[in-house]
């Protein structure tokens, strides 16, 4: 085979500009500050206006039995969590392992606000993947919901002994945010009871 | 004290990982012979040092030292050794290390080969490896240690994941990041000559068998992961378009690019700009596909153990080591512009139009895995983009591809003229048109036009690499002597090319032809699915060494014929109480029929909810996977690839030669 003809030189103006070749890295540039976002390095932890109020009202049917009823009184007696999840959410799948560890741990019962979404759906979803929840009440239309302030799932309350509403954790807990501040929280409001 | 001694053997690796990085790097920029010395002996003891580390903590994993807490958590005294053994990389940080560990191989194996390139070359390829595996390491002794001890140790392991405690569950991830990390080595030997400013044809043959070789192993992981995902999810399902699948899809797009483009630099001096680029997004994508499935950016039913502090880490990394490689591709590739002319019908115009058609889709999966992200950023709401986006834009652009593989094998180098082209395409496609109808008649089912035309493309292909063959051995005396003649490149690439019309044939005919139902039945209950009648018998609980199962009995009658007996499972897993579904599948070459069990509805009636499929061809998928691995494989055995280069020819400073 002969060799391939090398360097044949065009005319200056033939050749592409600069900014072809820029190109790429600005491309790249556009996608790392949309990463940056996305990582959650902007402070997008807004804080709940409910914090320090006692849980809003509300009396639903529970997953496991439709007949009977969940209350905020419910809440009450001792430090719980309050997770807002549903089967469309791919984030509380992602969160779910870690709310099985939580569980386990037996540190705190975990009630859910099943939202937005059909009861037997969430019922097969819980047989298949474990269920971590102390019980579940259902929140068909999302009026629930609203009242405690939910714009996303997942999202996840601390309540205290008194029913009050202590923190709020919005998207999938992880166990590095379990350990460095639920738990942390969840200590401290068992302690100042005991006092 | 054994962990501790592991934890040690990585912090070695990391120090050695700077002195590979940097003083076989400053020989290359200084052109020191002896500098350059370093390079060969540091990647092998580095990748010895890895090994040591990532044996001894294998070691804690069979002999279940639970103090080890990744072991505790991803690991169980009653799990098979087997699984013990894959449960090292079965969560982030030991397949992290697997990462290291690969990384390390392929570059020991490219020092151990260093003969085969100027040593300049070899130098400056090991260094920019190197600082890879700088990162990496860090990344793994800051964020995801896998040593680390937890007091005291629990009696027992938090066991593996139930889903991956499967033989090919087993296997693929490793294949995976043999393909992720196989890229490093082209943008490796990329970074290296555009520093040296130096971009050849020999540049592009030393590449060549790497990027395939990365390519082969990005084809194995992906195609494991599918044909797991569809006979263990017990959807049925092969792909879903997942942002996790996706990570690995697109890397396979650049690279598949990639090593076509490498054919042009190779054979014709042309596209090195493009290879190059080629080069630099392949492993760019590689290391985002790791970004997004380890930071937690992006949610996926993969769900695995994510956490942002890493992906802060990740995110670093990637945009230093991408935004350096771009900044230098801008600078030099500037410099080094050269124009090879080609006319618009030939071969490079072939490979390179095939190259952009591989890029736009790769930017489409992209920007459909990326676009909730974007959204969410610009403070839209969470919204998922789902397969109908990616199926609607996917295929579209596929077909040209295809086409473009039925052609452009024809086409010669620099200029051919359309008439000589057409001549020699004519019959190739032709006799697929006959074939595509022929075949589509002989379908049960009723004829449709999806169907024929995947038929048309996948025999337009396969009769024109027949037709190549032939033209191929037009002037010899003997076949033998002829079939011997042709390299094993060639010889690859039809065959690769073969396998992706299998693939394109099981794709559009199992999605055309599947039938399903979603029933409940109780014993005795029967459904039917296209010729075959499904029977219902029982359910009954067994008990495997690791879990309990509900064994379903079902009976499969053709014509009133009793064919076989399916046992789909429903295991419960002792350790983490999960369910899981084991289908019962019957495949062959024509079609899968797939039962999976889902739950017990009525205690009473013994009413179970079981899910049938009927799906023809649809084993094509993969095989048509497994051809193209073949190909690329005997591609890589070309003797061409195992050349070395003489190297008194290279100019170092006289000053620091050796005088060995």
């Amino acid at each position: 085979m002969s060799q391939p003809a090398e360097n044949e030189t065009l005319p200056q103006e033939q050749k592409p500009k600069l900014w072809v070749y820029l190109l790429p890295l600005g491309l790249f540039g556009v996608l790392m500050i949309f990463f940056f976002f996305g990582l959650g390095l902007n402070p997008r932890l807004l804080p709940s206006p409910l914090i320090g109020q006692p849980a809003p009202d509300f009396s639903l049917p529970k997953l496991s039995n439709p007949d009977e009823t969940i209350q905020n009184v419910d809440l009450t007696g001792e430090v719980s969590l309050l997770n807002i999840w549903a089967t469309w959410c791919t984030s509380c799948r992602q969160e779910h392992p870690v709310l099985m560890k939580i569980a386990e741990s037996k540190e705190v019962p975990i009630h859910g606000l099943y939202y937005k979404d059909q009861p037997a759906l969430g019922i097969e979803w819980l047989n298949n993947y474990g269920n971590p929840y102390y019980d579940n009440a259902v929140d068909m239309d999302g009026k629930v919901g609203i009242e405690w302030g939910a714009y996303g799932t997942p999202e996840t309350f601390v309540i205290d002994q008194e029913g009050i509403i202590r923190y709020k954790h919005v998207g999938p807990i992880s166990w590095h945010d379990w350990q460095t501040t639920l738990l942390p929280l969840i200590n401290l409001l068992k302690n100042n009871n005991g006092v | 004290m054994i962990p501790e001694l592991g934890h040690f053997t990585l912090i070695l690796a990391l120090a050695v990982a700077f002195v590979q990085a940097i003083i076989p790097g400053m020989g290359f920029l200084r052109r020191r012979a002896d500098w350059m010395a370093v390079a060969k002996p540091a990647a092998l003891l580095q990748f010895a040092l890895v090994l040591s580390a990532y044996g001894i903590l294998t070691y804690s994993f069979i002999v279940n030292d639970f103090s080890v807490l990744y072991a505790a958590n991803t690991s169980n005294s009653e799990l098979p050794l087997i699984y013990r053994i894959s449960g090292v990389w079965g969560a982030h940080e030991g397949s992290l290390l697997l990462w290291v560990l690969i990384l390390s191989t392929w570059t020991a194996i490219l020092a151990m080969q260093s003969k085969k390139y100027p040593v300049d070359m070899s130098a400056g390829v090991i260094s920019v490896l190197g600082f890879i595996s700088i990162g990496f390491i860090l990344f793994s002794l800051f964020t995801s240690n896998p040593f680390l001890r937890h007091f005291p140790a629990p009696v027992d392991g938090g066991d593996l994941n139930p889903l991956l405690q499967d033989p090919v569950m087993a296997i693929h991830p490793p294949m995976l990041y043999m393909g992720y990390v196989g890229f490093a080595i082209p943008f490796a030997f990329a970074i290296a000559a555009l520093v040296q400013g130096k971009l050849d044809t020999a540049w592009a043959r030393w590449v060549r068998p790497w990027a395939l070789i990365a390519w082969v192993s990005l084809t194995a992981g992906i195609t494991l992961g599918s044909w797991w995902a569809y006979y263990e999810l017990g959807w049925g399902g092969w792909w879903f378009w997942d942002p996790v699948e996706n990570a690995s899809f697109m890397p396979w797009l650049t690279g598949t690019a990639l090593i076509h483009s490498l054919a042009v630099t190779e054979k014709r001096h042309a596209l090195r700009n493009w290879t190059v680029l080629l080069a630099i997004i392949s492993f760019s994508l590689s290391l985002l596909g790791t970004f997004l499935v380890r930071s937690g950016v992006l949610t996926s039913v993969h769900a695995f153990a994510s956490d942002p502090t890493r992906g802060v880490f990740i995110l670093v990394f990637l945009g230093l080591v991408v935004g350096i490689s771009l900044g230098l591709f801008a600078y030099r590739a500037w410099q080094l512009r050269t124009i090879t002319p080609f006319s618009f019908v030939s071969r490079e115009m072939a490979l390179l139009t095939n190259s952009v058609f591989l890029l736009i889709i790769m930017l489409t999966v992209l920007l459909g895995t990326l676009y909730p992200l974007i959204l969410e950023a610009l403070g839209g709401g969470k919204i998922s983009v789902g397969p109908p986006y990616f199926s609607r834009v996917f295929i579209p652009l596929m077909i040209p591809v295809v086409i473009l593989m039925a052609i452009g094998p024809f086409i010669r180098w620099r200029q051919d003229s359309v008439s000589t082209l057409t001549k020699q395409l004519r019959l190739p496609a032709i006799l697929a048109v006959i074939f595509a109808s022929v075949i589509s008649l002989l379908l049960p089912g009723k004829l449709n036009l999806t169907a024929w035309f995947a038929l048309l493309l996948a025999f337009w292909v396969f009769n024109s690499c027949y037709t190549q063959l032939k033209l191929r051995l037009r002037n010899t005396q003997s076949l033998q002597k002829g079939l011997k003649r042709i390299p094993r490149g060639w010889y690859g690439m039809i065959i690769a090319h073969i396998g992706i019309a299998f693939t394109v044939v099981g794709i559009a005919l199992s999605s055309v032809y599947s039938q399903e139902q979603d029933v409940h039945m109780v014993s005795g209950d029967d459904r039917t699915l296209g010729d075959y009648r499904f029977e219902f018998v029982d359910v009954e609980r067994k008990k495997g060494p690791n879990y309990q199962a509900d064994v379903g009995t079902i009976q499969v009658y053709k014509n009133d014929k009793q064919l076989m007996t399916l046992h789909p499972e429903k295991r419960i897993y002792n350790v983490r109480k999960n369910m899981m579904t084991e289908a019962a599948i019957n495949t062959n070459l024509l079609r899968d029929l797939y039962v999976s069990l889902g739950e017990q509805r009525n205690t009473e009636t013994g009413a179970w909810s079981v899910r049938l499929y009927y799906k023809p061809f649809i084993l094509w998928i993969w095989l048509g996977g497994f051809v193209m691995i073949l190909g690329g494989l005997i591609a890589v055995t070309d003797k061409r690839y195992r050349i070395e280069v003489k190297q008194e020819n290279i100019k170092l400073d006289d000053k620091y030669v050796a005088t060995s």
